[in-house]
């Protein structure tokens, strides 16, 4: 490079032992020793922790005594004490961007067999840091001000929660809810482990409270279309479907549904997971918020021929709520933070056809059950299979879709419990023989293993083992008309083939199937299953990658109610936390041009995804509008004469790094 | 010569993906080829080609660039761009007499901590077998600004 740019700079280096993290693999003192010969160092200590109190006050009573103008910190990752060390550098009176770490715990100790390789790598790497420091600047964080609306993206029990929450801290809510109402899967299930509360009863009077909340703005049939902006300043658009009934004027008398031209339910109801029947004009359940029904257009004979009598239009009369003319609506807002709770899937058996899903009418999904054994679902509470018998012995089946090479590998954590919930009450209302296969008895939560406990002495009975396949093929009398379990019991060590009646499939949790798109659109990550990726699985469980974006509930990873309903309080008291500060800071990493050297080329404006840089035509310059700026460097990568450069990632800075490195 | 030659490879990772990759990767304590030394840059897109040429001129036998999957980028399409110029790139270095095989974009999301470690492991292979690069010393003129 040009020049050493060192000659004022008076460097410290600290080398972490992070215990024996870093200290067990590479040889810190071989490090320190080789650190203090580096030119501009004048300090070079190691320490047990740099990041305890007493770490960053041995550098920052450096700092002061020894005037030192640049600190290198070789400890772990950027991402997890970068903001720690240039807190303790403003402590100190300095600059905190003049500070540099380096990573020799994730990058080096960790991920080397080798000692003494580790400690070479470690050496180069500080090298690096030391010489790309003589180039850092003094920086300052540029501050915006933090919108106080937030959007809340799905209205199950974490989207609920989290709306009212910060509804009740007197912020205005933005809640988008894909269907016709809120509730997610919690509404669809009939008690609640390991409590046997009644879902609804505990669920419907939040979904209540929402409708009714002042500060909560409800959009459902809504999907979020695109997002821009950066934390505290987000735009969002949101297309709202038709409902084809007029929110505002509808007050949910249910007369419409009445007097449609089928007197019965014909179409499968989504909200019984096709068990039940509904009109093309239908509320999804009793309980829906916003109590208003909706028409399907696929199946409404009106929208199919023209030529239905609308007995809906004409008892609606006077309320004209009905209007077959809505079109999709696309609604703009500003909001400054967002919570994503957008759930799950449940898995789809098909994709296991050794389970027989499909093939015989007698094989559940877990959610089927629930529907079932719910007073308010399609069979009013009653057990009957589809063939229209009461079952007599009932095998459940754990882990379909879960702990499975073939499909999801991971636990999906909620199916042991709900299975135990489902083996309860089946027996409660059938008396029948319940019996369930499991691979392991997954009951860690307060009072679970009490409730397996209870269930066990209700007479459930449980075999270890996972079912290998449900047969319809009878090889004794008595499996003549039955549904086969073939399992291999394996504290018996023995291969059993149990007769049942019916069948119930513990589903597992998949992500969502537009998880993908849908982190796209908010610029998330997401792990190989296409769980939501949390900041920190520990530290940051709520927060993402984007700053101003949380998460909670299912859609960061399978969970149950109470760990759902509490990561929805974390995530509204994070956005919370951002909002009563009211500002933000951001990285000063943008780019600048330097008029003097730019051209005039162009080249840098088309490569702008922000378009924050913009060509003067009088002075014949590129001029970059810093508030737009993000700070990716495409634009000082594209420049032929250098006049675009990056704060923190100057050219100097990279080609001293990349020097260092190869030393 | 070949079998105790220990390539030395400088790898420019992206801040949000492939960075977190190789983070991801200690944290889950995968074994690896040391041989890669990390330059971080917030964007795959940051990526000079000048950077490049630099880490060759200085002594890499080869430069690994990661980068965010298409479409993950966390400025819209700075991987999109980092892609062009590398393609432009090896062409280029092939004019100089460096094999083009020595420069390799790749894409590691923050949750591909397995793929990191393969994707080091093989290049760091593939540098060993294609023996060290005898460029000229940097010692006299810098090539950039």
């Amino acid at each position: 490079m040009n020049g050493n740019g060192n000659k004022n700079v008076k460097a410290g280096v600290y080398v972490c032992h992070c215990g024996t993290n870093i200290a067990g693999k590479v040889d810190v003192s071989a490090l320190v020793e080789s650190a203090a010969k580096l030119p501009g160092v004048v300090v070079a200590r190691e320490y047990k922790y740099m990041c305890s109190d007493p770490g960053q006050e041995l550098m920052v009573q450096d700092v002061k005594d020894l005037g030192l103008n640049r600190v290198v910190v070789a400890s772990c990752s950027p991402h997890l004490h970068e903001l720690t060390f240039r807190k303790a550098m403003a402590r100190a009176g300095q600059n905190p961007y003049l500070l540099q770490m380096v990573n020799i715990r994730e990058h080096v100790s960790w991920v080397t067999d080798d000692s003494g390789v580790a400690t070479t790598k470690a050496q180069a790497l500080v090298k690096a840091a030391v010489l790309r420091s003589y180039w850092n600047q003094e920086l300052e964080r540029r501050r915006f001000p933090v919108n106080p609306n937030i959007l809340i993206v799905g209205g199950g029990i974490a989207g609920i929660h989290a709306a009212l929450t910060l509804a009740d801290a007197e912020k205005q809510v933005y809640l988008v809810e894909r269907q016709p109402s809120i509730g997610g899967h919690m509404a669809q299930f009939d008690k609640t482990f390991p409590t046997l509360d009644c879902a609804a009863c505990i669920l419907t009077p939040k979904m209540t409270a929402v409708k009714q909340h002042p500060n909560i703005h409800l959009l459902t049939l809504s999907e979020v279309s695109e997002v821009s902006g950066f934390v505290g300043n987000f735009q969002v658009k949101v297309k709202k479907y038709p409902r084809y009934i007029d929110e505002a004027k509808c007050v949910g008398c249910g007369e419409c549904i009445e007097m449609c031209v089928y007197k019965e339910g014909k179409y499968a109801n989504e909200f019984d997971v096709g068990l039940g029947k509904r009109k093309p004009i239908y509320m999804p359940f009793p309980q829906a918020v916003p109590s208003i029904p909706l028409i399907d257009r696929e199946t409404c004979i009106e929208f199919k021929s023209h030529k239905c009598p609308k007995g809906c239009v004409e008892v609606c009369g006077d309320r004209d709520a009905i209007d077959f003319d809505q079109s999709v609506q696309e609604i703009a807002l500003e909001v400054g933070t967002i919570i994503m709770s957008t759930g799950f899937k449940a898995f789809d058996p098909h994709r296991l056809p050794q389970y027989g899903y499909g093939k015989f009418p007698n094989v559940y999904t877990s959610l089927e059950v629930e529907r079932m054994v719910n007073a308010s679902g399609p069979t009013l509470g009653q057990v009957v299979m589809r063939d229209g018998r009461k079952p007599k012995s009932i095998g459940i089946l754990h882990c379909i879709g879960s702990r499975d090479e073939t499909t999801n590998k991971y636990c999906s954590r909620v199916c042991c419990m709900y299975s135990l919930k489902l083996a309860h009450l089946l027996k409660e209302k059938t008396g029948a023989r319940v019996t369930s296969c499991y691979i392991d008895m997954r009951t860690p939560g307060k009072g679970f293993e009490e409730f397996y406990r209870r269930v066990q002495d209700e007479g459930v009975r449980f075999i270890r083992g996972k079912v290998a396949e449900v047969s319809g093929w009878p090889l004794s009398p008595g499996e003549e008309g039955k549904l086969v379990l073939q399992v291999d019991d394996t504290l018996l060590g023995e291969i059993r083939r149990l007769p049942v009646d019916m069948v119930v499939l513990a589903v597992g949790m998949e992500a969502q199937a537009d998880a993908e798109d849908v982190r796209r659109k908010f610029n998330l990550g997401c792990s190989a299953e296409g769980w939501f990726l949390e900041r920190h699985p520990k530290l940051a469980p709520v927060d993402t990658f984007t700053d101003g974006i949380y998460v909670a509930g299912c859609c960061q990873g399978p969970k149950d109610i109470p760990d759902t309903v509490a990561q929805a309080g974390a995530a509204a008291a994070q956005a919370l936390s951002l909002i009563n500060r009211g500002y933000v800071e951001m990285e000063p990493n943008t780019a600048w041009i330097d008029e003097k050297l730019c051209s005039g080329c162009h080249v840098c404006v088309g490569m702008c995804p922000y378009t924050a840089i913009h060509f003067d035509a009088e002075k014949k310059v590129a001029i970059l509008n810093e508030a737009l700026c993000k700070g990716c460097g495409t634009c000082v990568a594209a420049c032929p004469s250098g006049a675009a450069q990056q704060n923190l990632f100057r050219d100097e800075q990279l080609f001293a790094e990349v020097e260092g490195v190869l030393a | 010569m070949t079998e105790t030659f220990t390539p030395s490879i400088v790898g420019f990772f992206c801040n949000w993906c492939t960075y977190l990759a190789a983070d991801l990767a200690g944290t889950s304590r995968m074994k690896f080829a040391p041989n890669v030394r990390v330059v971080r840059t917030m964007c795959s897109g940051r990526v000079d080609p000048q950077l490049v040429l630099w880490a060759f001129r200085n002594g890499a036998d080869g430069v690994l660039i990661g980068g965010c999957h298409p479409g993950d980028c966390h400025y819209q399409e700075g991987n999109h761009k980092a892609l062009r110029r590398t393609l432009l790139l090896r062409k280029m270095l092939g004019q100089f007499g460096v094999e083009p095989e020595r420069l390799r974009l790749e894409w590691i999301s923050a949750s591909e901590g397995e793929r990191l470690r393969d994707v080091v492991n093989e290049f760091t292979e593939q540098i060993r077998r294609l023996g060290p690069l005898h460029a000229a010393p940097a010692k006299e003129e810098p090539v950039a600004a």
